[in-house]
């Protein structure tokens, strides 16, 4: 178990570092000079130079890719230079609206996509999964900006039942010990506040979660039908459980496997997804803060982006490696 | 482990409840809290270092916070700011400066001449991060007596008092901002504006309370709210769901829909923000009449109607109507059988079409790429077979400061204080690091204006110089851009040619 840790974390260290290498290299060759964005028209090239040095946007790509790694080694990732504030920092802030919106679209998603796999399963052969199907079917080939966009027009627009942007309202804002509002609220008992940032996080939340609950469906409703075919199941049923037993729980402990491997890959995705759909809600995640740091090519900001997902995506994919081999002996001992 | 009793798990769902069905779309009547719908982020509080300074789009937040040298009213012209009076001495060697007497910072502490002196400073440091430092640095040798400041000037410079109300003309707080470093700065804001900072989240909202000793008189509302929404179909949800009171640059198809809805109201009116085509030396574009028919061939009056439902102002120079150095008499006239007649005259025509790049956005103005397809087609018709390129906007301003723009690329250009040396001068100038066409001839033109003493003497100078470009086709100036902004029916906004929408020209109506 000791080595496999090792080799886990070895191997997330060696991706990070090439992540952060073609990044750098990455971001200095393509087109888009932060410098030139903010130069006044009569700026003189000393000017220009000055700036270069302020940024340290001056020396060659190679020292200043020597002096990036030895301050990251230290725990810096520079300053931002349009939030004028370090790196570390701006990401710790928003990291965390970001980790409560994604959490509560994979909780929202597997809830949605495991109750109507499991409805489908019981309900095969009938009218009724048809309309599944069809139904999901839809969910599956709208993308989450697409939902975004549709939610906006249903619940704050047609029926304006749900605040359409923020974290939170502004005058709740206050007392946070932590970046965590939900959970913290929630912990703390100030139900009025968590109801608050849940109505908030309503739409982004649902706009994140179908496409992936889609997913869970399909894979999820597929192995339910196989397992159900299978002799142990036809034991149950002989003994006499009823059909929602026999899919809860004979059938959807042999067939969840494929789909939690599955959801854990579709996650990266949806983290992904966050960049979209913040930008859409205004909300104050890392995604909503990436297409600012990418528009105003704040390259140390971006930097330290990159690394964060990059990191985000390996630790999911780890954590999902160790749960289904938890879950399924012969993968355990394997 | 948590003893969760049955009263409260009830009382608790009952709290969560209400606040999830709670009536959210508080008017700005109601609590004296204005929301505005607000098209940018604000990245950083520093008016004056960094890219957010220079940003056009975020100078109406500035505003609302800080106080700047010279103030400007909504049509442009300018009013005292934190000096009173100011000028330049009879041999304009030196600048005098009066500042404004009993004006506190929103900490409480008083407003002195140090506060201006280490402001101008600060601005003109070489490597302090100022993007117009050049502008600030021209000033040294500072000495106040009373409340007057003199200094003396390496060179004149008949915008230095312009540039006090334009980008990064803000005065910062001396001591504090000694005190508390930069970075405490942004945490921790203050400026003399009319409204303090009281609570931000950046990418979402930044909260304002109004400056109860603000030496221009309490503003209007006792909050405002920014709400950060970039996403232009979110800001149109925002104002019709009555969860914001004002938004900005809505698409012109949204704009006309809503302004006509029952409980709001709309305004539209030009801007200091011009569409323009620059033309970069080389190749074709060394022929004059490649230019010229370039410039004949564009019904810019059709494009604005079409595409941009009449929001918009035909130019013909890179002076707008509101500013100094416009000239009604100076006109490009639409005509495709001379723009024919002169391609001809360069051995092109439809069959035998003069070829070449034109660059683009997409997206970021409104209908850019529209109007560029519109363009090309127009131009197809006399003999000009353009290829449309798109780029963004950081990649723009790299080829813009290398020399390295496309034959001709489409991009806007602001100039909030209307001086021509900030619109024809940095966008033609050859030494300027935005300047498409180089060409000797017309450096020769601008050079004497740059210090000209004589003002009269200076605006003239200047349209000369665009009916110059004009006849030479050295650029393609399109159109005045209109900035929609719908509002509730309860409120009065005043629009502001510069495009910054002040909560201080909000009122309750």
């Amino acid at each position: 178990m000791f080595a496999i840790i090792v080799n886990r974390v070895g191997g997330a260290v060696v991706t990070l570092i090439g992540v952060a290498v073609v990044v750098f290299i990455l971001l200095r060759v393509v087109p888009g000079d932060p410098v030139a964005m903010m130069i006044s028209p009569g700026a003189s090239p000393e000017d220009i130079a000055a700036l270069k040095a302020h940024y340290g946007l001056n020396a060659p790509i190679l020292t200043q890719f020597w002096i990036w790694t030895k301050a990251v080694v230290t725990g810096d990732f520079g300053t931002s230079i349009t939030l004028h504030l370090p790196v570390t920092d701006v990401l710790a802030s928003r990291l965390p609206a970001t980790i409560e919106l994604a959490f509560a679209a994979l909780i929202v998603a597997v809830l949605l996509g495991g109750g109507i796999a499991i409805a489908g399963t019981l309900a095969r052969r009938t009218i009724l999964e048809t309309a599944i199907d069809g139904f999901n079917s839809i969910m599956l080939a709208v993308p989450d900006f697409i939902w975004a966009l549709a939610l906006v027009l249903l619940f704050a627009v047609a029926l304006p039942v749900l605040p359409l942007t923020g974290r939170i309202d502004p005058d709740l804002a206050e007392g946070f010990a932590t970046r965590f509002y939900l959970l913290e609220s929630v912990l703390t008992g100030r139900f009025d506040v968590a109801g608050n940032i849940i109505s908030h996080m309503a739409m982004p939340t649902l706009a994140l979660a179908l496409p992936l609950a889609a997913v869970i469906v399909r894979l999820l409703k597929q192995s339910l039908k196989e397992a159900m075919l299978q002799d142990y199941v036809l034991l149950a049923r002989i003994k006499g459980f009823g059909e929602l037993r026999l899919v809860i729980r004979e059938a959807l402990r042999n067939a969840v496997g494929p789909t939690l491997a599955l959801t854990g890959v579709q996650f990266t995705f949806l983290v992904g997804g966050t960049v979209i759909v913040e930008r859409i809600f205004a909300y104050p995640g890392i995604g909503n803060l990436a297409i600012d740091a990418v528009i105003n090519r704040d390259f140390p900001l971006i930097q330290g982006l990159v690394l964060l997902f990059g990191l985000i995506f390996i630790l999911i994919n780890i954590a999902v490696e160790f749960m289904v081999a938890l879950l399924n002996p012969r993968l355990r001992h394997a | 482990m948590f003893n969760v009793t049955r009263r409260q798990a009830m009382a608790a769902s009952g709290g969560l409840l209400a606040s999830l069905l709670a009536p959210r779309f508080a008017g700005a009547q109601a609590g004296g809290t204005l929301n505005i719908a607000y098209n940018v982020n604000l990245p950083s509080f520093d008016p004056d270092t960094g890219p957010s300074s220079v940003n056009p789009t975020i100078q109406a937040i500035y505003r609302s916070i800080f106080d700047q040298y010279v103030g400007q009213k909504p049509n442009l012209s300018f009013e005292p700011g934190l000096l009173t009076a100011w000028g330049w001495n009879d041999a304009k060697t030196q600048v005098w400066m009066d500042v404004r007497q009993n004006v506190v910072w929103h900490d409480g502490s008083p407003f002195t001449p140090d506060d201006v002196i280490w402001s101008i400073q600060r601005e003109g440091k070489p490597d302090g991060g100022n993007p117009v430092s050049f502008i600030w640095a021209n000033l040294s040798n500072f000495k106040v007596d009373g409340h007057r400041i003199t200094a003396d000037a390496k060179q004149y410079d008949p915008v230095l008092f312009k540039w006090m109300a334009f980008l990064t003309g803000y005065v910062l707080p001396k001591t504090y901002f000694e005190k508390v470093g930069p970075q405490g700065f942004e945490k921790a804001p203050i400026g003399t504006g009319p409204y303090m900072v009281d609570a931000y989240e950046g990418n979402a909202y930044l909260r304002l309370k109004a400056h109860p000793k603000y030496w221009g008189g309490k503003p209007a509302f006792e909050t405002v709210v920014f709400k950060f929404v970039p996403d232009a179909t979110s800001r149109v949800a925002e104002i019709e769901s009555g969860s914001s009171d004002v938004t900005l640059e809505v698409p012109y198809e949204e704009y006309d829909r809503l302004r006509v809805k029952s409980g709001i109201k709309g305004v539209c009116t030009p801007i200091s923000d011009i569409g323009q085509i620059f033309i970069t030396n080389g190749g074709v574009m060394d022929d004059k009449n490649v230019r010229l028919a370039m410039c004949h061939a564009i019904d810019k009056q059709t494009i604005i109607k079409r595409l941009l439902r009449g929001y918009g102002v035909a130019i013909d120079t890179l002076e707008a109507p509101e500013y100094a150095a416009y000239d009604a008499s100076i006109k490009v006239s639409y005509d495709p059988a001379l723009a024919a007649k002169l391609l001809a005259a360069s051995g092109y025509s439809k069959d035998k079409p003069v070829k070449f790049t034109i660059q683009t956005t997409r997206g970021f103005k409104p209908k850019d790429y529209e109007m560029i397809q519109a363009i090309v087609g127009m131009w197809r018709n006399v003999g000009i077979d353009a290829n449309i390129e798109i780029y963004e906007i950081a990649k723009h301003f790299e080829l813009r400061m290398s020399h390295k723009l496309a034959p001709a690329a489409f991009y806007n250009w602001g100039n909030a204080i209307g001086d021509p040396t900030t619109s024809t001068g940095f966008a033609m100038w050859s030494k300027s690091p935005h300047s498409a066409w180089h060409s000797d001839d017309l450096d020769a033109k601008i050079g004497p204006l740059w210090g000209e003493t004589d003002e009269k003497k200076r605006i003239q100078g200047w349209k000369d110089v665009d009916r110059y470009i004009a006849a030479q086709g050295y650029i393609l100036p399109l159109l005045q851009y209109a900035q929609p902004i719908l509002y509730k029916s309860s409120l009065k906004v005043t629009p502001n040619v510069s495009g910054a929408l002040q909560p201080t020209l909000v009122s309750k109506g």
